[in-house]
């Protein structure tokens, strides 16, 4: 059954990606998207088997990959607590994505290929999950990455999605860097790859020093560090978030399955899955928790002024990926992959619901050409509603369940930086709130910018338009610019949108389907599994697939907290609310004031802190240019001017001097001879006088 | 067969073909067809008979295998042929890739094609002799030999800056091999043999190790390429037909790897040890320092033929980092590569064939008329970026993990090639393929023919499958390499103790 759950969206890529043009879009789309639901509907076989009942958590082995040495690298599965909730969550958004896709994609003429790419990067994602060691864990990470490239890049013509799809794939790669060096430590310090050994050699290792890149560091600390800047690559966290953004090229069911609920948590995942390893690493886990911390509050405060609707939900997910560390960071393992677990439902509900809303206003993104669409497409904004309220942790939905543990578990914990990710995920509540709301009360409420008055109402509607102008200006290698307009530009988009022709219309049914099964995701998962997840039954749910110290005491001291602290994010959340309310509802052009009060401040944040043309600076530009110069000075002007070109040119020399010796005319000749014989006698008759 | 064994029948095979096409006398479209079929039935036959070998090869033994012995001139001087796990993946990857140069041949070469095809079979069996060679002067003659016909591909068949090219290549090898000449030289007069087997047993003096590594260096790190000795080769890729970069990249790069795995570390483990931070330091550098050139390259062909300078640098890393993981990676690296890199230059071939030029920006946007293209395209470029699941992953990862072993620093510094070659990759790729086909010269362009997609398809099995299932390489020469090891370990230990005793 395990294998089932694994191979049946490989079989699906294997149908419908070689052959899907043999069989036809529609009948790719039924096969792909069939298996994909039977996949899932094992998935919660097994997770009330293994989780929630009595199963026992299991390893089987399906075959050798390879073996170098004491290297031994399996294929197999690895089924346990942890693996069972994962399998669920990417089974569950996978097919809901693959049904929905059949709606929001209906007129691309290659669907086969998307439908293959996405069962393509299920099947990655599962191996990863399903990992019995680090080997196969990077199989599934990089698979993942190539799916996630392919379809971010899934609209080819367009460069921005070219530069999208590359920017990922290569800031992933620096994130591996971290992560295979991670990989050879452990190594080195257990002589094994596989989970079984190395978690049995944990204990061993712990306060134990390594002498590795010239120093002697904490064995664990710095294996977990290295391991972790994989995490941080995969999850878009601070320093390695600047591709997450841009990712919202691909088309939004992509984003919805890859970019929200599934492959960014795979660095949770990873963190969690080796929970032996931090958990003896305080350093590492400090760090974690500050990563975490930052990029919680960081993202949020992006997220406030981005205009594009993916793009604030992408922000967004990334916020809530520095909660999630926050929580591995103190300890609550399994506080962070139960937000892992009801985020991918409100994540994916909102991403789905945005593709709605695009899908509505015929692949329009930028929020300030729509308003007032909640009587066009009353479904759609009831369930972004509902993923809204989750997220934002409105009692009783999921987040309230999982964030505010999060918030709580960083207050109570003894852990260095645990109070900075306390103070960072308290304020980030405020900020989610603000900007979840901003993006529901510009798309759905307010005059409608869309129609006849469209082209005057994006104008007016831009706050301080200049300035956002010279922010996309101010890098011209920056080829994903954040306006709007370019994100219609693919050949996807057969409606035609003039301004005055646009019509908002509520999405086909396959469309609505998934997102109803999101929404009641979204709304009941926290209630219902917060027992089995972080309360009580967290022992006998978990079954020591999370590795807790004997100190981590992390869920008990969380219900202990003060009650008005645990009561800081529902009231943050309702400030939040009624700030967003105010400025967007009832006194509008607050925004725009608020900007105009503080450019540079705005301009900062428009910009995203300006980390992309940061790193343009440090890294893009020396890269070409250190080339260049190799190139030309290095392998021109040095080594072949001094290597075979110059000896080439001093031959020429050379013969050509001795050309002009052989003049034919015949005294020249006998001069030298005289000359020569001279010399000799010369020579001999020195010699002689000694 | 006259009292030879099989290995010179593999070896001397390709000869018996190309004494055929030159005996065929005229020179209309048929007797050029014909050519081309015999070269092709030629090193078909020769796979074969490689494939017949490999059923019998014994891979749990390291001793030399089919081994055959005749006096040749004077003392010492032996024709002795054998292989062992260490050549035979190489020998295989030959017989393998030599069909797969001649069909890439078959309607780009337009004149002197009897020519050109009696060059490759004499360069088959240069390099199966190379690698089957049990005789250093022996080994030398194919070494060296196998400048001739790729000298005269590129001089003959090659782009316009040809005779340039061929020169430089012709004249960096040469230069280096004089030097492993007198090495060999030396040797002969410390063993009194030149008989490889013998050889292998012998411990040089510590002293005048240093001397004879250095000397192998030369040749062979001209051969390998290393940085800094490696301009040739983007050179010589360039000009050379599309058959002859693959042949070159695929296998004639590999003698140097081979050439260090079979004298250098064995024969002279004092001084590799010596001088494996050397190679280290010019293995991170080619890692590096390529990888960024190929970054800003303009010809598609260039720009693979800078990857594979620095994909050479795993290798090198890995072979000096004298680890299990670090030899066995680096011969598997070597083979993936030989794959890879060949179905690179095939692919660059195919798009030339139809619009002759290599200019990256004369291309854009082909998958829209090339879809089969692009997929092939695709798979070669992950396993060129060393994605897990093609073959081009488990020698990187490997030779890295061999690397970290020894020398941490190493392997930071070469894991940094793993973030390059993915842009350099990718950036190739998006260039060629990606993007709207809006140039006029494109608008026509077709997909791959029956012959191309016969040409790739293979390639991409293998491609893949050795991704998954990288056993069959890795034990073909394991047992060999855990022999190579010990050995190498044991004479470092002997050294040790008598510097002790020294003392």
């Amino acid at each position: 059954m395990y294998a089932a759950i694994v191979f049946l969206p490989l079989l699906g890529f294997l149908i419908a990606g070689p052959f899907g043009w043999k069989i036809g879009n529609r009948p790719s789309e039924i096969i792909t998207t069939s298996l994909l639901f039977v996949s899932a509907a094992l998935s919660w076989v097994v997770f009330a088997h293994v989780a929630l009942g009595s199963g026992e958590g299991s390893v089987s082995l399906l075959t050798n990959w390879f073996t170098s040495g004491a290297v031994k690298v399996d294929w197999s599965l690895r089924v346990d607590s942890l693996t069972a909730v994962m399998l669920v969550v990417v089974t569950t958004v996978s097919s809901l994505v693959h049904l929905y896709s059949i709606g929001y994609m209906h007129d691309d003429p290659s669907r086969p290929r998307f439908f293959s790419y996405l069962s393509l990067f299920t099947f990655a994602m599962l191996t990863l999950v399903t990992a019995d060691n680090l080997v196969q864990l990077f199989f599934g990470w990089e698979g993942v990455g190539l799916a996630s490239y392919l379809l971010i890049g899934f609209w080819y013509e367009k460069p921005s999605a070219n530069a999208a799809a590359i920017k990922a794939f290569v800031v992933n790669r620096v994130g591996d860097f971290g992560f295979a060096l991670g990989i050879f430590l452990v190594f080195v310090l257990t002589g094994s790859i596989g989970f079984e050994q190395i978690f049995a050699a944990a204990p061993g290792l712990a306060y134990t020093t390594v002498h590795v890149f010239g120093g002697d560091f904490d064995a664990l600390t710095i294996t977990c560090l290295l391991l972790f800047m994989g995490a941080m690559g995969k999850s878009a966290q601070f320093l390695l978030h600047t591709w997450l953004p841009d990712a919202m090229e691909g088309p939004t069911p992509v984003s919805a399955l890859i970019h929200a609920a599934t492959m960014v948590t795979a660095g949770v995942f990873m963190v969690a899955r080796l929970s032996p390893l931090f958990e003896q690493a305080p350093a590492a886990l400090t760090f974690v928790t500050i990563i975490g911390g930052t990029t919680a509050l960081f993202a949020a405060t992006i997220g406030l002024v981005q205009n594009d609707i993916k793009r604030v939900i992408a922000y967004s997910t990334c916020s809530q990926l520095g909660y999630m560390f926050v929580a591995l960071g103190v300890g609550g393992y399994s506080i962070g992959i139960f937000h892992l677990f009801t985020h991918a439902f409100f994540k994916a509900l909102l991403f789905l619901g945005a593709g709605s809303v695009i899908v509505a206003m015929h692949h329009e993104q930028d929020m300030r050409n729509m308003g007032g669409l909640w009587r066009k497409i009353p479904f759609t904004f009831a369930m972004m509603t509902i993923g809204t309220l989750a997220l934002t942790g409105f009692p009783y939905t999921a987040g309230y369940f999982s964030k505010d543990a999060i918030i709580e578990a960083a207050f109570a914990s003894h852990q260095k930086g645990a109070f900075y990710g306390f103070l960072m995920t308290t304020i980030a509540a405020g900020l989610t709130s603000f900007y979840s709301w901003r993006l529901v009360f510009l798309t759905f409420f307010g005059k409608p910018a869309w129609g006849g008055a469209a082209e005057h109402a994006a104008v007016d509607h831009s706050p301080v338009s200049d300035l956002h102008a010279a922010g996309s200006h101010a890098a011209p290698a920056d080829a994903h610019g954040h306006d709007a307009h370019e994100h219609d530009s693919h050949q996807h988009d057969a409606h035609g949108h003039g301004g005055h022709e646009l019509r908002p219309h509520e999405s086909p049914v396959v469309m609505l389907i998934p997102l109803f099964v999101l929404a009641i995701g979204a709304l009941v998962a926290g209630g219902v599994f917060a027992h089995a997840f972080i309360g009580e039954g967290a022992a006998e749910f978990w079954k020591g697939a999370l590795f807790l110290g004997p100190d981590n005491h992390i869920l008990e001291e969380r219900e202990e907290i003060p009650h008005f602290i645990a009561q800081i994010p529902t009231i943050l959340m309702a400030v939040g609310f009624l700030a967003a309310l105010y400025v967007y509802i009832l006194a509008p052009g607050t925004a725009a004031r608020l900007a105009a009060l503080a450019p540079a401040v705005y301009a900062f944040l428009l910009n995203k802190w300006y980390f992309d043309e940061l790193y343009d600076f440090l890294f893009v530009r020396p890269a070409f240019r250190l080339g260049r110069i190799f190139w030309k000075e290095g392998d021109g002007a040095i080594i072949d001017r001094l290597g075979p070109d110059g000896v080439a040119a001093r031959v020429v020399d050379m013969t050509g001097r001795v050309v002009k010796l052989q003049s034919g005319y015949i005294y020249q000749y006998a001069f030298a001879m005289l000359v020569g014989v001279a010399a000799v006698i010369t020579w001999f008759v020195i010699g002689g006088v000694r | 067969m006259f009292g030879f064994g099989v290995l010179t029948c593999l070896v001397f095979l390709p000869l018996v073909g190309a004494a055929f096409i030159l005996s065929l006398r005229r020179d209309d479209e048929a007797t050029i067809n014909n050519a081309r079929w015999a070269a092709l039935a030629t090193t078909v036959v020769v796979f074969l008979l490689s494939l017949y070998l490999y059923a019998k090869f014994d891979s749990g033994s390291a001793d030399f295998q089919f081994v055959e012995e005749k006096a040749w001139f004077g003392s010492g001087l032996v024709y002795k042929l054998g292989v062992d796990g260490l050549s035979f993946p190489f020998v295989l990857l030959t017989t393998f890739l030599m069909p797969f140069a001649i069909a890439a041949s078959w309607r780009s070469i337009t004149y002197r094609v009897k020519e050109y095809m009696i060059a490759f079979l004499v360069l088959e069996t240069l390099m199966v002799g190379v690698f089957c060679a049990l005789d250093v002067v022996l080994f030398y003659l194919f070494f060296e030999g196998g400048l001739i016909p790729m000298f005269l591909i590129i001089g003959i068949w090659g782009g316009p800056r040809r005779v340039y090219a061929s020169f430089k290549f012709f004249l960096y090898t040469l230069a280096g091999s004089l030097l492993m000449l007198l090495a060999i030289m030396a040797m002969y007069g410390v063993a009194g043999t030149t008989d490889i087997v013998v050889l292998l047993k012998t411990s040089f003096p510590a002293s005048m190790q240093k001397w004879l590594w250095l000397a192998f260096f030369a040749s062979l790190a001209v051969k390998m390429p290393m940085w800094p000795v490696h301009t040739w080769l983007p050179d010589a890729h360039v000009e050379a037909p599309t058959a002859g970069s693959v042949i070159l990249a695929a296998i004639l790069l590999k003698m140097g790897g081979y050439g260090f795995i079979r004298f250098s570390l064995p024969m002279f483990p004092d001084a590799s040890s010596f001088f494996a931070p050397l190679v280290f330091a010019l293995s991170i550098i080619a890692i590096i320092y390529t990888s960024l050139v190929a970054l800003v390259q303009e010809d598609m062909k260039k720009l693979i033929a800078y990857s594979s300078v620095a994909h050479m640098g795993f290798v090198t890393m890995g072979l000096f980092s004298m680890t299990e993981q670090g030899v066995q990676g680096a011969v598997f690296q070597m083979i993936s590569h030989g794959l890879v890199s060949g179905a690179l230059f095939l692919c660059v071939g195919v798009v030339y064939d139809r619009m002759h030029t290599r200019e990256i920006a004369a291309y854009g946007g082909l998958v829209a008329r090339m879809p089969l293209y692009a997929t092939a395209f695709m798979i070669f470029t992950m396993a060129n970026v060393g994605l897990p699941g093609t073959s081009g992953f488990v020698g990187e990862f490997l030779t890295l993990l061999g690397a970290f072993r020894v020398n941490s620093w190493v392997a930071f510094f070469a894991t940094t090639g793993v973030i390059l070659s993915a842009a350099y990759a990718l950036y190739l790729y998006r260039r060629i393929i990606f993007g709207v086909l809006d140039k006029p010269a494109l608008a026509a362009i077709l997909d791959l023919s029956g012959r191309e997609v016969a040409l790739l398809a293979p390639l991409v099995a293998l491609t893949i499958y050795y991704g998954f299932h990288p056993g069959p390489i890795l034990d073909s020469s394991v047992v060999s390499i855990e022999a190579l090891i010990k050995g190498y370990d044991q004479a470092l230990a002997a050294t040790k103790t008598a510097a002790l005793a020294l003392h």
